[in-house]
Formats: C-alpha cells, sequence, structure tokens
C-alpha cells in the first residue's frame, strides 16, 4: 500500500507542477509540453484509482491527438518570446473569478463524493473504492455506456458530427487552379480512346 | 511473481526488484541484437534483390556489420545546431527510442511469459504508438531548420491519419475476441487465427504499420530526394542512432503485434508441431512479417503525398469502418460473440 | 495494494530502465567521441548559404484540418474499445446503439467527402 501512496504523492505533485509551469512558462511549445506531462501524470492518478480505461484513453485522446494539434497551433503562431504575457494584468480578474468557482465546485464534489462514499461504506473509509466484480474496468463501463445511457451516447456522437462540420466550415479553403487527381478516371482510361495512329504525309502536319 | 511484494519485507522486496530488473534485461537486451541484426537482414535482402552481395567484409559474411556500425556511430561528434533548442533536440530521439522500448512490457512471449499482463492492454499499445508522432515533431521544431520541419510536419499528419484505420483494425480483432488482454486475444486463436476470417484487416493492418514506422513506400517525411534526411537532418552520432534504433524496434513491434493478433501469436500451426517452444513460433511468426516489411521496401516506388493521404482517409477508413460493421453484423446475428 | 496496480509496476520500472539507457548511449557518445564544433558545422542544413530567416514558419491549415479530423475519428475508435468487448452481454441494444452512433458520424463523414476535406491539394 505504501508504494502506491508514495506514487500518488508523486503524481499529484508533478501534475500540478506542471500545470503551474504551463502557464508561466514564456514559451509556448515548451507550455504545450509541460501540459503533456500533466496529462501523463493525471493518467498515472486514473490507474492508482483502477480506472485503467480512462487513463488510456486520456493518453490515446488528449496527448495522442489534442495536445498534437496545439503543438501545431503553437508551433504555427511562431510566437517564441513575444508578448504573450501582454494582457495578463487585464484578464487576472476574470481568470481569477472562474478560477475561484472551479475551485469551489471541486471541493464541493470532493466533500459530495466522500460523503456518498461514507454513506456507502458505512462511514468506513473516505477513498473512493471502485465496486468489488469479476468483469475489468473496461467491460463495467461498456455495460452501462451503450444502453442505461443510451441519449448521452447518441448526444456524443452529434457533437462529434458538430464538431466536425465546424472545423471544415472554419478551416476548408480550396486553392484555385489546383489539379487533382481522379483516380477512378485513370483507371478507366484505356488505349483506344486516348491513343489514335494517323498516317502523316511528309511536309503536311498532323491536323488535331 | 510480482505478488511477492505484498509481504513487505526488505528482503522479499530486493528480490523482487533484481527479478524485475533482470526480466526487463531479458526483453531489452535481445530486442537490440535483433534491431542490429535487422539492419544487417535489410542490407542483405535489398542487396539480394538487387543482384548484388551486400556487407560481406566485416566478419564471417558481413556478420558483424551492425557492430562496426554502431561503433563508428559512437565515435562520431554530437552535433547541435546553433538555432536549435539544445534540450528539446537531445530530448526528442530519446523520447522516440524509450517509447518503441515501454511497449514491449506487454507483448506476451508465451503462455504467461508476460511482463505485465495487462487487462488493457492493446490499448496500451495503442496509447503509446500514438505517442510516436511526438519524438518527430519535437525532433523536427527543435532543430530549427527547414528540411527538418517540413519532415516533422509531414510526418505528424501521416502517422496521425493512418492512426485511425489501425485503431478500427484493433476494434474489429477485439470484436472477435472479446479481452484486451493480448494473451487472452492469442488464446482466442486457438480455433482459428484470425488472418483468415480478417485477412483484409490483417493488409490493411499491415500496411498502415508501414506508414505508422514512416517504411517504404510511405518514407515521405525521410524522402531524402526532397527533404535531405526529414526530421533527423541535423542529427548525428548516438541522437541519430536512437532515431534509428527506434525505429527499428518500432518495425520490430509491428511484426509482433501483427503475429499476436493475426497469427495466432504463440500458437503452432499444427498440433504435431506443439513439442516446439511458443516464443519460437512467435520469432518465427515475426520473422515472417519483418522479411514482408523488407520485401516491399526493394519493391514498391514511394508514393506522392496526396495519394499517400488519399489511401489513408478515402480507402482504409471508410473500408475499415465497413468491414467492422460487416464483423460486428455476423457475430451478432450468428451468435458467435465471446460472452 | 491490489492486483491491477501490480501489473503496472514492471512498466514503471521498464520505463525508468529505458530512460536510463537512453541517457547513457547519449552521453557515452559525448565523452567518448572527440568533440570540436566550429560555426560552420553548427549551421542548419541549406544549400551552402546562411538561413534567411527562422525555420518555423506558418504552414498549410490543411495540416489542422487533418489534426482536428484525427481527434474526431480518435474519440470515435476510443467509444468503440468498451463496446467491442462487451458486446456479447449488451446484445442487440448494444449493437443499434453503436449503429446510430456510427451512422451519426457517417454523415458527418460523407459531409467531408463531398466539401474535398478529404483531398490534399
Amino acid at each position: 500500500m505504501i508504494l502506491a501512496t508514495i506514487a500518488f504523492y508523486f503524481f499529484a505533485a508533478i501534475c500540478v507542477a506542471s500545470a503551474v509551469l504551463v502557464v508561466t512558462l514564456r514559451n509556448p511549445v515548451h507550455s504545450v509540453l509541460f501540459l503533456i506531462l500533466a496529462f501523463f501524470n493525471a493518467a498515472g492518478l486514473f490507474v492508482l484509482l483502477g480506472a485503467e480505461f480512462i487513463a488510456m484513453t486520456l493518453v490515446v485522446v488528449y496527448v495522442g491527438a489534442v495536445a498534437v494539434l496545439f503543438l501545431f497551433v503553437v508551433m504555427m503562431l511562431n510566437i517564441d518570446k513575444v508578448g504573450m504575457k501582454e494582457g495578463f494584468q487585464k484578464y487576472l480578474p476574470i481568470g481569477g473569478i472562474v478560477c475561484a468557482i472551479l475551485l469551489a465546485e471541486l471541493i464541493l464534489a470532493g466533500f459530495g463524493i466522500r460523503a456518498a462514499a461514507g454513506e456507502a461504506a458505512g462511514a468506513a473509509s473516505g477513498a473512493v473504492v471502485p465496486p468489488a466484480s469479476t468483469l475489468t474496468n473496461t467491460e463495467q463501463l461498456g455495460m452501462v455506456l451503450y444502453t442505461d445511457y443510451f441519449i448521452l451516447f447518441q448526444s456524443a456522437g452529434m457533437i462529434l458530427l458538430v464538431a466536425m462540420i465546424g472545423a471544415i466550415t472554419l478551416t476548408l479553403r480550396h486553392h484555385p487552379r489546383v489539379k487533382r487527381q481522379n483516380v477512378g478516371d485513370q483507371v478507366a482510361r484505356d488505349s483506344k480512346s486516348t491513343v489514335r495512329l494517323v498516317k502523316v504525309k511528309s511536309g503536311e502536319g498532323v491536323k488535331p | 511473481m510480482v505478488n511477492s511484494l505484498m509481504q513487505s519485507g526488505f528482503n522479499s522486496f530486493f528480490a523482487t526488484a533484481i527479478d524485475l530488473v533482470a526480466k526487463i534485461m531479458l526483453i531489452i537486451v535481445p530486442l537490440l541484437v535483433a534491431m542490429a541484426y535487422l539492419t544487417y537482414a535489410e542490407r542483405k535482402v535489398l542487396a539480394a534483390s538487387q543482384h548484388r552481395r551486400g556487407p560481406n567484409v566485416v566478419g564471417p559474411f558481413g556478420l558483424l556489420q551492425p557492430l562496426a556500425d554502431g561503433l563508428k556511430l559512437l565515435m562520431k561528434e554530437t552535433i547541435v545546431p546553433s538555432g536549435a533548442n539544445r534540450f528539446l533536440f537531445l530530448i526528442a530521439p530519446m523520447v522516440t527510442f524509450i517509447l518503441a522500448l515501454v511497449a514491449w512490457a506487454v507483448i506476451p512471449f508465451d503462455q504467461g511469459m508476460v511482463l505485465s499482463n495487462l487487462n488493457v492492454g492493446i490499448l496500451y499499445i495503442f496509447a503509446i504508438s500514438s505517442l510516436g508522432v511526438y519524438g518527430i515533431i519535437v525532433a523536427g521544431w527543435a532543430s530549427n531548420s527547414r528540411y527538418s520541419f517540413l519532415g516533422a510536419l509531414r510526418s505528424a499528419a501521416q502517422m496521425v491519419s493512418y492512426e485511425v484505420s489501425i485503431g478500427l483494425v484493433l476494434i474489429t480483432v477485439l470484436l472477435c475476441a472479446g479481452s484486451m488482454n493480448l494473451s487472452a486475444i492469442v488464446e482466442a486463436q486457438r480455433k482459428i487465427w484470425y488472418i483468415v476470417p480478417l485477412f483484409p484487416m490483417f493488409v490493411i493492418f499491415f500496411i498502415s504499420g508501414l506508414a505508422e514506422t514512416n517504411r517504404s513506400p510511405f518514407d515521405l517525411p525521410e524522402g531524402e530526394s526532397e527533404l535531405v534526411g526529414g526530421y533527423f537532418t541535423e542529427y548525428s552520432a548516438m541522437s541519430f542512432a536512437l532515431f534509428y534504433l527506434g525505429e527499428y524496434m518500432n518495425m520490430i513491434l509491428v511484426a509482433a503485434m501483427t503475429a499476436v493478433l493475426f497469427l495466432g501469436g504463440w500458437l503452432s500451426p499444427l498440433e504435431s508441431l506443439e513439442f516446439i517452444p511458443g516464443p519460437i513460433w512467435l520469432f518465427a511468426k515475426m520473422a515472417l512479417v519483418l522479411f514482408l516489411f523488407l520485401w516491399v521496401r526493394a519493391t514498391v516506388p514511394r508514393y506522392r503525398y496526396d495519394q499517400l493521404m488519399r489511401l489513408g482517409w478515402k480507402v482504409f477508413l471508410p473500408f475499415t469502418l465497413f468491414y467492422l460493421v460487416l464483423v460486428a453484423g455476423v457475430l451478432v446475428g450468428m451468435g458467435w460473440l465471446p460472452v | 495494494m491490489n492486483s491491477l496496480l501490480i501489473e503496472y509496476l514492471p512498466i514503471v520500472v521498464f520505463l525508468a530502465l529505458a530512460t536510463g539507457l537512453s541517457l547513457v548511449i547519449v552521453l557515452a557518445s559525448v565523452v567518448v567521441a572527440r568533440q570540436k564544433p566550429d560555426a560552420e558545422k553548427l549551421s542548419a542544413y541549406e544549400c551552402g548559404f546562411a538561413a534567411f530567416q527562422n525555420a518555423h514558419s506558418p504552414f498549410d491549415v490543411r495540416y489542422y484540418l487533418v489534426a482536428i479530423l484525427f481527434i474526431i475519428f480518435d474519440l470515435e475508435v476510443a467509444f468503440l474499445f468498451p463496446w467491442a468487448i462487451t458486446l456479447g452481454k449488451i446484445g442487440l441494444v448494444g449493437f443499434w446503439s453503436m449503429m446510430g452512433f456510427l451512422g451519426i458520424l457517417t454523415i458527418g463523414f460523407i459531409y467531408e467527402w463531398r466539401k474535398g476535406a478529404l483531398d490534399w491539394e
């Protein structure tokens, strides 16, 4: 058990430290890299909770996909050192309020879970314990996600659809005068329709 | 195995730790040797297909050539370009190398012969392989060179495009096996290897594997005719060697995954051949897939970038999706689903 | 400590060993080989002249589109993983539930295709 506790504090400390570095570093590329480190440690925390599937999905989706997009954007902006901190004073109050609300919600949620767990376990332990079962974590998710939470699952699909359409309308620009390859047309061509044998008399040339 | 950790005595703790390190070394060392001789095999196969002899000077049959190459790289100067971001420039090849190594933790070599038998083994491999793009992007950005940057961008977009179809192929295998544990997937193939019912998926997995590992015909990121060396243009000495090692170990990993997912892992093809130990079967199957890798390199010309993107998004993605639905439908309809 | 976490311990040790090994490899080369840098050697690779500007230049917006589409399909795949291993237990309801989800995304995919978002120019 002691090893798990050490691991928890290790992951939690690195997670918080790298999260702080994400907002304080001057180079945005370094910020994104620390964001990735924070994601990793969050995944480690999920594993400690027994939520293997969420941990792996966090890595696959957030580190493997979302952070790649962030890196693309940040690399493209090419703001190596420029005034990233300009609006800092201006946005501090609003940012502070949002932070405070989030923190309060997290604390409340934490107490809520503690209370619920306390009731369930007869106030024996405050920790969140996944229910004992022969099913793995992923299977437990699969048992409820597609049937009990049908509506939520379908709305997730709708949200992804909206995201897809939004991304295309926002970023897709067709360059004019670009020649495209149509593989079907190419394959469908045969020599009869494209090659013509002409007998040319000398000095007359070929009429098109 | 590690369960002895439960008795939290210091002696048993150290015993377990040493045991663990020894096991990990038993994976790393053969892997590095295999990687070295994969480069040798590659040169020999390419040479044979071009009617040449290949390396034959260093040692008998040129067998010491990989060692000589390694020593040469070791003795080279480590150059960090003046415009580069020093830290990230040196970290990037290490990331590639480390990721290529740690993915091996969940590969089962025989029944019960696996370092960590994760419930989510296949998802772990998928996660690690989705991180491979970082070594490349960071290298390209940190080098601060045009060629590296372009190579990194291309490579990132390419790896990302083929990962979707790899994900869908994995899902199809999971449908048939009913578990994400790699040992369980192999055990589920006792009746029939998945290459038979899922043959199209095997082909797509193999081709996407070529694209994921930046092998020809998908080696545009390092297309030397236009991008010099791609994302590792600026690398030298052992930093370069780490990229090289990482790339070849990823190839071996793709071969191992192909063997585990489609070719029945450590299972023997015939019952009469079961006296041959499982790991040997696994290695034989991996060698076969690796030979395919080399063969493709010797045969197929490089893709153009728009063709590559078209193949990934317009051919593989719709087809894998269709086949996934088909397999799910057949399994549900026939009641063949594993419970 | 439960058996689930025990399985992750080797991965942590593996990670540490791999990191150590990669450090040793790079450092060994730095120590063993002769280091004698000069300005020409350290300049970025170009066709014989000094680079005109920083190599980090803006690039085609298409790369973002690919990255965004990848996120969406990656999420779709993430949703499929638990489904694939529990399909035998959740039966027809689960099957059609996923078919609905995939159907919605296929509409998006067809839209992409028709819009030409999947063509690389």
